[in-house]
């Protein structure tokens, strides 16, 4: 999973003024006026909000002055607060790079996807959402490569449509290829907009293969090496770029060996895990600023991590004076003084009272 | 409100040593036991219940501040008009009670870590004030918190300046009590700011300023900075007439300091709040602790706008137990803590503000004096002789202690 970057924050010269807004900030009073004023913190406001189906929405949002420069292929984490708990995930936009751009994200319902189901059912034009910068080394590269293959699978389309959007927007006029792996036609999210592109693009070539549907689609089942575009252009000299589940990855990557590694992008695109994935007692636990690493005991954090020989700060040990607090990153724990368990990433947890059930890491 | 329940039972005779017990009350181990349960489970029950409701209450409160603060350095720019002043000067002082109580206090206790939001993480909060928030977090929610009333640890108990307490021996110093206590409610914040750097065991020869080279410098880029927004930045706005915003400002920050001084002083002062000993409770249950916090703590009767302006404060013995719950949480199980102390046979020690902060200053004014006549004349002695000692020794290794050469 990639991680939340806490950017270090713009600061416009406003020495003066921040000096006087101290301890606080400007932000601070700004936010006050419109939430979008702040010039320290990515944040967004939700301009268009489309439902294609029940199952889906596509947002439309317009970020504020300290959004930076986005590459097509990358990815950024989306905050919404819902019952009052800010809770963030990652998304990669499928709008292209330009300036002044807005992003533009799709997200579907999720059986157990606190955000994804808070989107599908509640964004609206006018809600602000928060905003990590844009990040991840999956991007477009520049200058443009002579020709470009995109497999996606899924949702992992996203990524490769932004790409693809960039490229066709900008009058790419060599070879690019997509290979999309999807249930069904119902179920391809861009399909009236793709099939716009490949007769609107001579040097644009489209195949899509539905798994469950054989028959409706240019190619037929999972990814397999006579998928790829045999004719000329050779594709195997194209950068490639995946993105997908990791039954697809890992057959992409099974392809691209022997000297073409370097030529293949990958991003995996997994939901983050909504169950507890261990006992306490098992897993590894990773002090990620440490970059040290102990098999779980099952102990407290806080613990584990003077048993292997770390110090970080501590008070009452007993839950109460929030001094060993720390942000969790990934994994699932559960709170020793009231049996909560949570998974969600990116979280503040006291060390002294959180065990880890499985895999963690925390930043410390 | 009363300040007795009518079914506490009456002060129980003290069996321990020094006057000091932990179970003045009588409390058998299961009933020790029992209410840990019980009162585990009205905080596991706010836990469960936390929600939109308390995180809209913390950005209204935040919202309320900004804008008095806004409003008031904007009238203060024309203070020049008296009325202008006034109002200014009042909602700047509103403002940093608001900052510093409802708000400070209590984000940095962690209240609001469950929202996930940087802005309200216990860690990184700062306030409007001269004390910086990361050495706030050390005093008060470790060492006061974890060791509250524990004479000798508790470094709330007197600030190392004022004798609170009967535990601690009377010496001449102490007569200054009602002095010291006025100067300290006045420059309160430097007086919270320097609540580290233990000026008593300084006064000692325990330690030198040296010693505290880091948190002095911490709490010089604090001090720094507030100074030059309150005193140099906005009176400057004013051109000619900066007088008017300064002494604003200035006053703000004393009715800031006189108001937190009296909310926290009638926390643990009031008559019939209990002290302990570093041995009895060195190894207490989570019952135990409970009951050290239930009955070291006193609350202030008062309507909604007084507790928000006491940041809930006035709830402390809620606070005490709960000292992570959202604030705005105090008021609503103050009706159960209350029923069990009731049922437990615990005194809930509660008053009017008139009434507890009148009887701390009762306190402060007893515990000038010597305990006894006999005291007195030997805490003069000691006093005497320890000064003239110190005076030799600071002559002998002259320049002073930390200032010029490190004498250790």
């Amino acid at each position: 999973m990639p991680k939340l970057a806490i950017r270090p924050r713009i600061r416009p010269r406003l020495g003066v003024l921040e000096a006087a807004a101290t301890p606080h900030g400007l932000d601070s009073y700004l936010e006050q006026v419109n939430p979008l004023l702040v010039t320290g913190e990515c944040r967004a406001e939700v301009v268009a909000a489309e439902r294609g189906t029940e199952e889906s929405v596509t947002l439309t949002m317009r970020p504020n002055r300290a959004w930076r420069r986005f590459r097509a292929g990358q990815f950024v984490n989306v905050a919404v607060e819902i019952d009052g708990v800010r809770h963030q995930r990652c998304y990669s936009p499928a709008s292209p790079e330009g300036r002044n751009a807005t992003v533009e994200i799709t997200t579907k319902r999720h059986p157990e996807g606190l955000v994804s189901n808070f989107l599908v059912e509640r964004a609206q034009p006018g809600m602000v959402v928060g905003l990590s910068q844009a990040e991840g080394d999956f991007q477009l590269p520049d200058p443009r490569p002579d020709s470009i293959l995109l497999i996606g699978g899924g949702s992992g389309i996203t990524p490769l449509m932004a790409i693809l959007r960039t490229l066709l927007g900008e009058g790419y006029d060599r070879p690019v290829a997509l290979i999309y792996y999807a249930p069904d036609a119902e179920r391809c999210i861009y399909h009236g907009e793709l099939e716009r592109l490949a007769a609107a693009h001579p040097n644009f070539q489209l195949r899509r293969s539905y798994t469950r549907a054989p028959g409706t689609g240019e190619l037929d089942g999972h990814f397999s090496p006579l998928h790829l575009p045999q004719s000329d252009p050779d594709f195997s000299a194209a950068e490639t770029f995946a993105c997908g589940p990791p039954a697809l990855l890992d057959a992409v990557r099974g392809t691209w060996r022997n000297g073409l590694e370097h030529r293949l992008h990958v991003e995996s695109f997994v939901p983050p895990s909504f169950v507890p994935v261990g006992e306490p007692g098992e897993g590894q636990i990773r002090f990620a600023d440490s970059a040290v690493e102990v098999t779980n005991s099952g102990e407290s954090l806080l613990s584990q991590a003077e048993a292997a020989g770390l110090a970080p700060e501590y008070g009452c040990r007993m839950g109460i004076c929030h001094t060993c607090t720390c942000r969790k990153r990934s994994g699932t724990h559960k709170n020793l003084l009231t049996g909560e368990v949570s998974s969600a990433p990116d979280e503040e947890i006291q060390l002294c009272v959180s065990a880890a059930l499985g895999d963690l890491t925390v930043e410390l | 409100m009363t300040t007795a329940l009518p079914t506490a039972p009456p002060p129980p005779s003290l069996t321990a040593v020094d006057g000091l017990t932990t179970n003045p009350y009588g409390l058998t181990p299961e009933q020790f036991e029992q209410l840990g349960t019980e009162l585990d489970a009205i905080r596991g029950r706010v836990l469960a219940d936390r929600g939109q409701r308390d995180a809209d209450y913390i950005r209204g409160v935040i919202r309320a501040q900004r804008g008095l603060e806004v409003a008031g350095r904007g009238l203060l720019w024309a203070g020049v008009f008296p009325p202008a002043w006034l109002a200014g000067t009042a909602a700047l002082s509103l403002s940093k009670i608001l900052d510093n109580m409802e708000i400070g206090h209590n984000v940095m206790h962690g209240q609001y870590e469950w929202m996930n939001d940087p802005k309200l993480s216990g860690k990184q909060f700062e306030w409007d004030t001269a004390c910086p928030a990361d050495q706030w977090r050390h005093s008060h929610n470790y060492m006061h918190h974890t060791h509250t009333n524990i004479v000798g640890k508790d470094r709330d108990i007197g600030y190392g300046v004022l004798r609170m307490s009967e535990e601690q021996p009377w010496k001449p110093y102490y007569l200054g009590n009602p002095l010291w206590a006025a100067l300290l409610a006045t420059f309160f914040e430097y007086g919270v700011a320097l609540h580290d750097l233990e000026v008593e065991r300084i006064a000692e020869g325990e330690i030198t300023l040296a010693d505290k080279r880091e948190l002095l410098k911490g709490i010089g880029t604090k001090v720094r900075g507030q100074a030059l927004k309150d005193y140099v930045l906005f009176p400057a706005l004013s051109g000619p007439l900066f007088v008017f915003p300064l002494a604003g400002n200035a006053t703000a920050n004393i009715v800031r300091n006189l108001w937190s001084f009296t909310i926290i002083f009638c926390g643990h002062f009031p008559e019939g709040t209990h002290e302990f000993s570093e041995e009895e409770t060195a190894n207490e249950t989570r019952g135990q602790w409970y009951h050290r916090q239930l009955l070291g703590s006193a609350n202030l009767s008062g309507g909604r706008l007084f507790h928000i302006l006491s940041g809930n404060l006035s709830f402390q013995i809620e606070h005490h137990l709960f000292p992570d719950l959202p604030a705005n949480r105090y008021g609503e199980i103050s009706v159960e803590v209350r029923e069990i102390c009731e049922r437990y046979g615990l005194p809930y020690n509660v008053g009017p503000l008139g009434r507890q902060f009148g009887s701390v200053v009762k306190k402060i004014g007893r515990l000038a004096l010597p305990d006894s006549p006999g005291t007195f004349a030997r805490g003069v002695g000691a006093g005497l002789g320890g000064a003239v000692k110190r005076g030799l020794s600071l002559v002998k290794r002259a320049p002073l202690p930390g200032l010029g050469t490190r004498t250790s």
